[in-house]
């Protein structure tokens, strides 16, 4: 018997692209951008994470972050953080209704549209309420 | 016995980070990136030193620090490795270190500086 290892195939099985495979389909782009926000989440850790590096080095080092903070670059960047931030902050409440287990009030299943209301005024509140405590915080 | 997955873990990091990023994300980075930076709404020392050496001393605020730079990288790590697979880069322990060692490594970073910084 010959060896399969001498035999130069000429098979060429098909094998599905997989570049831009969501790009054409509406519920799949979305998906996409829904998930791709985990990279901004990501990045602003890191942009935490460094800071309070810096912090613990010293005054120097911390005020060369706050420096950095305000080149055009890290203002674009984080331009582009707020809205991804929004993205995922609408879109994670959007889907709850299909990732929180089912919720029974007085017989009746929590509806979708409940839920997504709850989770986005909640959201709402949070967002307002943080800006609120920084701005008195400096009084 | 069988071995327990580690899967529930990861999970619940995801699910408390997003809940938490989905809740303040937006007004970190308005607050951080933005306001501050610019001086919008903010004075421009908001973020100065004694100001944030105090905060980060406070057992409060140094717990928030702590939580949110935690939270966010694991939940983007468990996030971002379980999207791989529909760029079409295949689940492998490469993947899993790149992702979860990044979210190790900024948990242990952030806790490292904040025990450096101190107590007040």
């Amino acid at each position: 018997m010959k060896s399969q290892i001498d035999v130069k195939t000429v098979r060429r099985p098909y094998v599905r692209p997989m570049a831009g495979w969501w790009k054409g389909n509406a519920f799949f782009v979305r998906y996409m951008v829904r998930e791709a926000t985990a990279v901004a989440v990501w990045i602003y850790a890191l942009v935490l994470t460094v800071g309070v590096l810096r912090l613990g080095q010293g005054e120097a080092a911390w005020n060369g972050w706050l420096d950095a903070m305000k080149s055009p670059l890290s203002l674009s960047l984080h331009l582009v953080l707020l809205v991804s931030m929004v993205v995922h902050t609408y879109s994670w409440f959007e889907i709850m209704p299909k990732t929180m287990a089912p919720m029974v009030i007085n017989g009746e299943r929590l509806s979708a549209e409940r839920i997504q209301r709850t989770g986005w005024s909640v959201a709402a509140v949070a967002f307002v309420v943080t800006l609120l405590l920084a701005v008195w915080s400096q009084a | 016995m069988k071995k327990r997955s580690n899967a529930p873990f990861f999970w619940l990091l995801f699910g408390a980070g997003g809940v938490l990023s989905a809740l303040l994300g937006s007004a970190l980075v308005l607050i951080t990136g933005l306001a501050t930076p610019l001086g919008l709404g903010l004075h421009s020392d908001f973020m100065s030193y004694p100001r944030m050496l105090a905060f980060s001393q406070n057992f409060i605020g140094k717990g928030f620090v702590f939580v949110v730079i935690a939270l966010f990288a694991w939940h983007a790590a468990h996030r971002i490795f379980h999207s791989l697979h529909d760029v079409g880069i295949p689940h492998g322990t490469p993947s899993k270190i790149m992702c979860y060692g990044s979210a190790l490594v900024m948990t242990l970073v952030a806790a490292f500086s904040l025990l450096r910084i101190g107590f007040y």
